[in-house]
């Protein structure tokens, strides 16, 4: 047994500090590169390595694409954002708010209005310096009129009003716990006052957009001296849109990009069979969904959503679908990264025979149950649906199901058919989903779950500080919804991504894919 | 004869006045309103209304095709919905790429095909006959996008000689441009080639059937002289309609490959314009793939009857 062999057990095991483990491999004449993928391998994190340029194989682009961060609805966008722009606070990967160019929030009591101090020394790429105003113009630009995606949930805003050369105060209509969550949307990023000439970004972001064809590609260069440490370690950085899934996975396993997302995972055996590549996993908030109208016959009928619930075999669809890369769900739209899910609630199973009892007990008839459906809602949702059938005949349930045209899907069925598949893309914040899509006022309410005593405890959630009434508040309403709602959630659907093993930073993050669309900032390249 | 190509180039011009009516109407047609589709979660009344006059959709639809019209003449296709760029500028290069790829491939399909077509009749029934029938047949019977897979699987993927996506990037050489598109290329040779090829053989066929092929046989000529000199000029008529046809195709249906190989085309604009429903590019596509079929259909007539003397020379 020689020395080396001992201290990088030492190392693995937590006996020897990273310090100490790499001033006596220093000392046994190790090299340094080969002592710190020992670390690395340990779960120690490396330090950043300066320099390199990083290929992103991307998708969600299209030639339609502007550089408004207003109509930002999809991945390359949004990549190519945080690149440039700085945000005003961040979601980290465990899913809690992290300052960026807000210093410190500090809500008042009641939470209806918070004080925020915005960050010093900051210099936005055409030599201003940040200040309040700047925070305060953009902040605006998605409020009122504004045709900004991020205009819904910034509506509760009251008042942006500035305090201070870098302080600002926003008051609320309502009390909001979660102001930082509203702040963290991936619209709201900061530009400097007055600013209008979008295909010229000016930001604080570490890079600066060299070259942009909607649809095609964006190449970033580093731009020098980012405030934040250990980020934007590249010099240059080239996303490529290539929307196919297959192309994608090819242009990986064919070398020609070092990351890329959406990992089709049929493919997963061949990427791990070539050896040099590693896949990113990250359980997230991305779910799937039949919304059954609460409202609607034979939908209002308690029972009946409760035959259809139980009808529902998840284990196979995950199974079937995404093997060991989705969750089964439990009928309520916070999942197990949040913080706040609700891990006490039993799962619901598949239970023919139940399914059949409040079937029965409803009344339910053979013509009743139609389900539309269309592969628009998500890759897989036709599958799914006749998989249900299949599972809801086997307790006697009828289910039609209804193929809608993937064209105008979103337009004529969706919030308009009475039980439909379709899905949700994850909240940071727990308040969030459950106000966007079950508040009994929410334009999104797609299962038309009206209950004033939900609304109510969703108001006390928001309204307090307090964690454990929060706890107990958002853990009841999941309850309502498991047991109640008017939502069929079969499944969360895991992040996929892949990069070259010699891509580091690229770490699972709870929100969005690709280091929750900081791929560019967070990512650097080995030597 | 000139009289029968005016007549041509008349008839063209009317089926593209038709075909751009056509065009207009359909977009006008498309589900879903531009206005909404615009404002999203802020289409109120009032917004839809304010949208509605600032795009000048409240006006009526023919006044609009007029002005459509005379605008696309002089090459101004308005302004893109999506991201207010002139349309020209957003199809622009795109047609440029789509023109290089179908070039490049019509370059090697043509000669290729048809110098296939002709070894095929002259050594009709032969091994080679069989082989170059049944190969180019199971080429064409496959769909393109399988042939892209596995061109990429293969020659990208295991022996990494050409690069799986065809991305064009401007600071590329020429060289280099080849080299990026010629899996894409090679897919479309596959997919083109069959149908010249056979088309090439059989007319070439039919006419060595005839009177006079036997006379040149009995007056001693060689089988490939007899094919090139005497049998060819008097096949070309259906060989150029056959050309044309697939020329057309490989300008305007290749929006799969285009997808296989992320080359950006115009095909793919298009479907990415329509899911958007930005109308003035999806109009602009439009008009652009029906002058690119009717113009080549024109130039092929032109060129059959110029190929037939008795056309050229009618009494």
């Amino acid at each position: 047994m020689n020395q080396w062999d001992e201290l990088q057990r030492a190392v693995t095991n937590g006996r020897v500090s990273r310090r100490e483990f790499m001033r006596r491999a220093a000392a046994l004449g190790v090299a340094t590169s080969i002592a710190s993928g020992v670390l690395a391998k340990a779960g120690f994190a490396q330090t950043p390595v300066k320099g390199g340029h990083l290929r992103v194989g991307i998708a969600g682009g299209s030639t339609t694409d502007s550089l408004d961060i207003r109509t930002y609805t999809d991945t390359t966008m949004i990549n190519i954002s945080t690149s440039i722009y700085d945000g005003l606070v961040e979601v980290d990967a465990k899913n809690q708010i992290q300052p960026e160019l807000f210093e410190t929030l500090e809500p008042s009591d009641d939470a209806t209005e918070w004080v925020c101090n915005v960050r010093k020394g900051i210099t936005f790429s055409n030599g201003k310096t940040l200040d309040a105003d700047d925070v305060i113009y953009s902040i605006n630009l998605h409020r009122g009129d504004s045709t900004s995606g991020a205009a819904g949930p910034m509506r509760p805003i009251k008042d942006v009003v500035k305090m201070d050369t870098h302080q600002v105060k926003i008051a609320l209509e309502a009390p909001d716990a979660d102001l930082p969550y509203v702040l963290s949307d991936y619209h709201v990023l900061v530009v400097p006052k007055d600013f209008t000439d979008w295909s010229n970004p000016i930001g604080t972001g570490g890079y600066k957009l060299e070259n942009f064809e909607p649809g095609v590609r964006a190449i970033l260069t580093n731009r020098g001296g980012y405030w934040k440490e250990g980020r934007c370690n590249l010099e240059s950085a080239e996303l490529s849109v290539i929307n196919d899934d297959a192309a994608r996975m090819q242009a990986l396993l064919a070398g020609e990009v070092d990351v890329t997302h959406r990992v089709v995972v049929p493919l997963v055996d061949q990427i791990e069979a070539a050896g040099n590549f590693e896949l990113v996993q990250a359980a997230a908030g991305y779910h799937f969904i039949m919304p059954m109208m609460c409202d609607k016959a034979p939908y209002d009928n308690p029972d009946v959503r409760l035959a259809l619930k139980y009808s529902m075999n998840r284990e196979k669809l995950v199974q079937m679908l995404f093997g060991k890369f989705a969750r089964r769900g439990n009928d309520h739209p916070i999942p197990e990264s949040d913080p706040y899910h609700n891990n006490e609630l039993p799962q619901r199973e598949y239970d023919p025979e139940k399914a059949a009892f409040h079937a029965n007990k409803a009344g339910l008839g053979p013509k009743d149950v139609i389900l539309s459906a269309s592969d628009a809602a998500f890759n897989g949702a036709i599958d799914m649906s006749v998989l249900f059938q299949a599972t809801a005949a086997a307790a006697g349930i009828n289910v039609t199901v209804r193929r809608e045209p993937a064209d105008g899907f979103w337009e004529n069925v969706w919030l308009k058919a009475p039980f439909m598949t379709s899905y949700w893309g994850g909240r940071p914040a727990a308040t969030q989903m459950l106000a966007v899509a079950y508040q009994s006022s929410a334009p999104w309410n797609d299962t038309h779950w009206k209950v004033e005593a939900f609304d109510k405890l969703l108001a006390d959630a928001k309204a307090t500080t307090d964690q454990a009434k929060r706890k107990t508040y958002i853990w009841e309403m999941q309850r309502m919804l498991h047991e109640q709602g008017g939502a069929l959630i079969p499944l969360f659907k895991d992040w996929l991504d892949v990069h070259d093993v010699k891509v580091k930073g690229h770490t699972p993050h709870g929100m969005f894919d690709l280091c929750n669309s900081r791929i560019v900032q967070k990512a650097w390249i080995e030597a | 004869m000139l009289k029968l190509l005016g007549q041509r180039l008349v008839l063209g011009i009317l089926t593209l006045i038709l075909v751009s009516a056509l065009i207009f109407a359909v977009t006008e047609w498309l589900p879903g309103d531009i206005a909404t589709n615009i404002l999203g979660q802020q289409a109120t009344p009032e917004n839809v209304a304010a949208i509605r006059a600032e795009l000048g959709l409240d006006r009526p639809p023919y006044e609009r095709y007029v002005e459509w019209l005379r605008g696309a003449v002089d090459g101004d296709f308005g302004t893109s919905l999506a991201n207010k760029r002139p349309v020209a500028d957003v199809i622009g290069p795109r047609l440029w790429n789509t023109l290089f790829l179908a070039a490049y491939a019509a370059l090697i399909a043509v000669p290729l095909s048809v110098f296939l077509g002709i070894l095929a009749a002259i050594y009709r029934n032969s091994i080679y006959d069989r082989l170059v029938n049944i190969s180019t047949l199971a080429a064409i019977s496959m769909p393109e996008f399988f042939i892209g897979y596995i061109l990429i699987l293969f020659l990208a993927v295991q022996f990494r000689w050409f690069p799986a996506i065809a991305t064009f990037k401007p600071e590329q050489t020429f060289t280099q441009h080849l080299y990026a598109t010629f899996l894409p290329m090679l897919t479309l040779v596959l997919v083109v080639i069959a149908h010249m090829m056979r088309m090439t053989r059989t007319s070439v066929l039919t006419v060595m059937a005839s009177p006079y092929i036997e006379m040149a046989l009995l007056k001693g000529l060689s089988k490939a002289r007899i094919v090139v000199r005497h049998a060819l000029p008097n096949a070309m008529a259906p060989i150029i309609n056959v050309i044309a046809l697939n020329l057309a195709y490989l300008i305007v249906g290749v929006v799969v490959v285009e997808a296989v190989f992320t080359y950006n085309g115009l095909g793919r604009l298009m479907v990415d314009a329509v899911s958007k429903r930005d109308v003035p590019v999806v109009q602009a596509c439009g008009l652009i793939f029906a002058v690119v079929f009717i113009g080549l259909n024109l130039i092929a007539d032109v060129l059959s009857i110029l190929s037939n003397p008795r056309l050229r020379h009618p009494r």
